[in-house]
């Protein structure tokens, strides 16, 4: 464990003698916004785990129907003040299904988190696995590897993910799927901020002291090289959360990512603007909920960004993930 | 400017090849996928001699390659298609023919594209304006309540997902206040006015969905170059500090800029298909969703590949319009 601490500390020429984990709580904890941002990232989660025993103390599930809650008559508008807002409903019910909106709401965060955080991890090995072997391969691997990247990097995600969306059975599991497709069609700039760390990386001595001393290029791959990689995948990955959330979101509002019954705020806001003026929290409170939870993972991201590269904060390139990806374009292009 | 036009002609032979390499992965990824699309065509009450018949027609039982060299042929050259008693020509970029309505697919997105075209380019003019703009104000009133000001609306600009800011704008904007009518496509033939007012709010939404990115990169661009010692020497030669910003440091900012908007282009359409779904406007956007609803494979394959190949171009025009923008980038 301490090795791997020391490894990350190597590219960063960080002189300080604490370990590299220590100093980045340091750093993040210095930073006031982002540990508010952290403490909502750490109750969403919360809530989105504890959904089932929420749910379960408000008496409601998120699947049932009520249809004697909405009035028929009126095209299905909730009973009631206020969206049918009630002691046994505690923030109203579904136009039209009188489904219950708190729990639709809570498990929406768990389908929401669940498929952006599997997505990210999908990207995250996608990417370091291409981008290592495109780093440590020979000519031809690398030239191979690098084209299959640049054309995954030149595809528009929402439009692939959109088209692919379209030819897998429905039989399959539509979160799990929204997050593999996402997952697949999104790793090319990990794989190019891997790629260009790893050419970096194994020039330093400490890995042609391993080379030297006859590691194999799988254990100099696993044991000097990836503890290496952590701070800038880490720093990407965590702008590409809030970023798959957005994507899960509006892949659902089109009506083609997460499929009722399963709960999804974008899926839920996709019918909300008919129902505004009777049901204002149908609209309101899945448009909060996405808006906050994307915004306090951002928060986040950039507060660990700044924590793992004070260098690239100090120099003012407080972007998004985007920016670094132009950036790892000229890089890899170079 | 010999080196210039030889980067130029790489760039373009890089660029066709990346094409190329993205039309066989597309191709492979839908067409050799498990769902009977034969059945999905012909519609659930077919019968399988029906259904055989129907793959026939699409040529579903040849070999993948055989098909995808077929389909190659028709972007280059054109293909006759026999519709049983007439010969139908379809010509030079032939994408196939929709398995729903048997109309061109070249053809459907010809017919969506200036829509497409209008909101996105409007966009763009809009998100580069506004996203510049607040960016050069906040580099301009650094460390004051402004700036502050406009970090944080920019953090809530990149928090809210485009189809959030339409949807609000919509029940606001046309619900609420009735200052404008909902959105509504006019083609610019027809009335250059009615094509502004119809395409206004999309364009906003649009705009301020992409903004915040180029505000946050035009701030810390600016900052970066404001910092570095040109500047300082024409702050000592008395030049003020509205040209210091205005134009030193945002040419600073230029390039970074136009890197961005390609790298952004793909993710602009993106947000543009949810533009269109939003507010009903008849754009590639909303067919492609159609499409994916109907599996409609042709259309689907056209509109990606015709969307792959804008993206592909935005990033060559960008990659040259960089080296022009910024001297001191090497070409290679």
């Amino acid at each position: 464990m301490s090795e791997a601490l020391v490894a990350t500390e190597v590219p960063e020429a960080s002189v300080s003698g604490t370990s590299g984990a220590r100093q980045f709580w340091r750093r993040l904890r210095a930073q006031r916004a982002a540990m508010v941002a952290a403490f909502v990232v750490a109750l969403l989660v919360l809530v989105a785990l504890a959904a089932p025993l929420l749910t379960a103390l408000e008496g409601q599930d998120p699947t049932s129907y009520h249809p004697s809650l909405v009035d028929s008559a009126r095209g299905g508008v909730p009973i009631g003040s206020f969206g049918g807002i009630s002691a046994d409903h505690w923030l109203g019910v579904e136009p039209q299904t009188g489904r219950d909106l708190f729990a639709r709401l809570l498990y929406g965060a768990r389908v929401s988190l669940g498929v952006a955080l599997t997505a990210t991890a999908v990207q995250v090995l996608l990417g370091v696995v291409v981008g290592v072997a495109a780093a440590l391969g020979n000519r031809w691997v690398d030239q191979l590897l690098s084209r299959i990247t640049d054309i995954i990097v030149a595809m528009p995600l929402m439009i692939m993910a959109l088209a692919l969306l379209a030819i897998v059975p429905s039989s399959f599991s539509r979160p799990v799927l929204v997050a593999l497709i996402i997952g697949f069609v999104a790793w090319g700039t990990i794989g190019k901020i891997a790629r260009a760390q790893t050419l970096t990386l194994k020039e330093l001595d400490y890995v042609a002291a391993a080379r030297l001393s006859g590691w194999g290029t799988l254990r100099i791959a696993r044991r000097e090289l990836l503890p290496g990689l952590a701070a800038p995948v880490i720093t990407y990955a965590a702008l590409m959360v809030p970023a798959n959330i957005s994507i899960e979101a509006s892949l659902s509002f089109l009506g083609v990512g997460v499929k009722p019954p399963t709960p999804s705020w974008g899926q839920m806001l996709s019918s909300a603007d008919v129902w505004y003026q009777a049901a204002p929290q149908y609209l309101l409170l899945p448009a909060a909920a996405l808006f906050l939870t994307v915004l306090a993972l951002t928060v986040l991201g950039d507060g660990v960004r700044t924590a793992l590269d004070p260098r690239a904060a100090s120099r003012l390139r407080i972007g998004t993930g985007r920016r670094q990806e132009s950036k790892a374009g000229k890089e890899g292009s170079a | 400017m010999s080196g210039f036009t030889g980067f130029a002609l790489r760039r373009t032979v890089s660029a066709v090849l990346t094409l190329l390499a993205l039309s066989v992965i597309i191709y492979v990824v839908f067409y050799a996928t498990p769902g009977n699309v034969a059945q999905i065509t012909c519609g659930p009450r077919c019968s399988p001699e029906q259904v055989h018949q129907v793959a026939q027609q699409l040529r579903l039982d040849d070999p993948l390659y055989l098909r995808y060299w077929h389909f190659l042929q028709g972007i280059v050259a054109g293909h006759d298609y026999s519709t049983g008693t007439s010969v139908e020509h379809c010509p030079a970029p032939c994408l196939g023919l929709s398995y729903q309505s048997d109309q061109q697919v070249t053809q459907i997105i010809l017919n969506k594209l200036p829509v497409s075209l209008s909101l996105v380019l409007g966009g763009m003019v809009l998100w580069l304006l506004l996203g510049v703009g607040t960016g050069v104000l906040s580099a301009w009133r650094r460390g004051r309540f402004t700036e502050r000001a406009l970090t944080g609306l920019t953090l809530a600009g990149i928090a809210t997902p485009a189809f959030v800011i339409g949807l609000v704008l919509m029940i606001v904007v046309c619900g609420q206040l009735e200052i404008l009518p909902f959105p509504e496509y006019v083609a610019f033939s027809d009335d250059p006015e009615q094509w502004m007012w119809g395409l206004l709010l999309p364009w906003v939404t649009l705009a301020l969905a992409e903004a915040a990115y180029f505000a946050r990169l035009t701030r810390a661009s600016m900052l970066e170059t404001l910092a570095e010692d040109h500047i300082r020497t024409f702050r000592a030669y008395g030049v003020g500090e509205r040209s210091i910003v205005g134009r030193h440091a945002l040419r600073g900012a230029l390039a970074p800029i136009i890197a961005l908007n390609a790298n952004d282009f793909g993710s602009a359409v993106g947000g543009a298909v949810l533009v269109e779904s939003l507010f009903g406007l008849p754009g590639i956007g909303q067919e492609l969703v159609h499409a994916v609803t109907v599996v409609d494979l042709p259309v689907v394959v056209g509109m990606v590949l015709v969307i792959g190949f804008f993206v592909v171009l935005a990033n060559a025009v960008a990659d040259v319009l960089y080296a022009v923008a910024d001297r001191r980038v090497v070409l290679a």
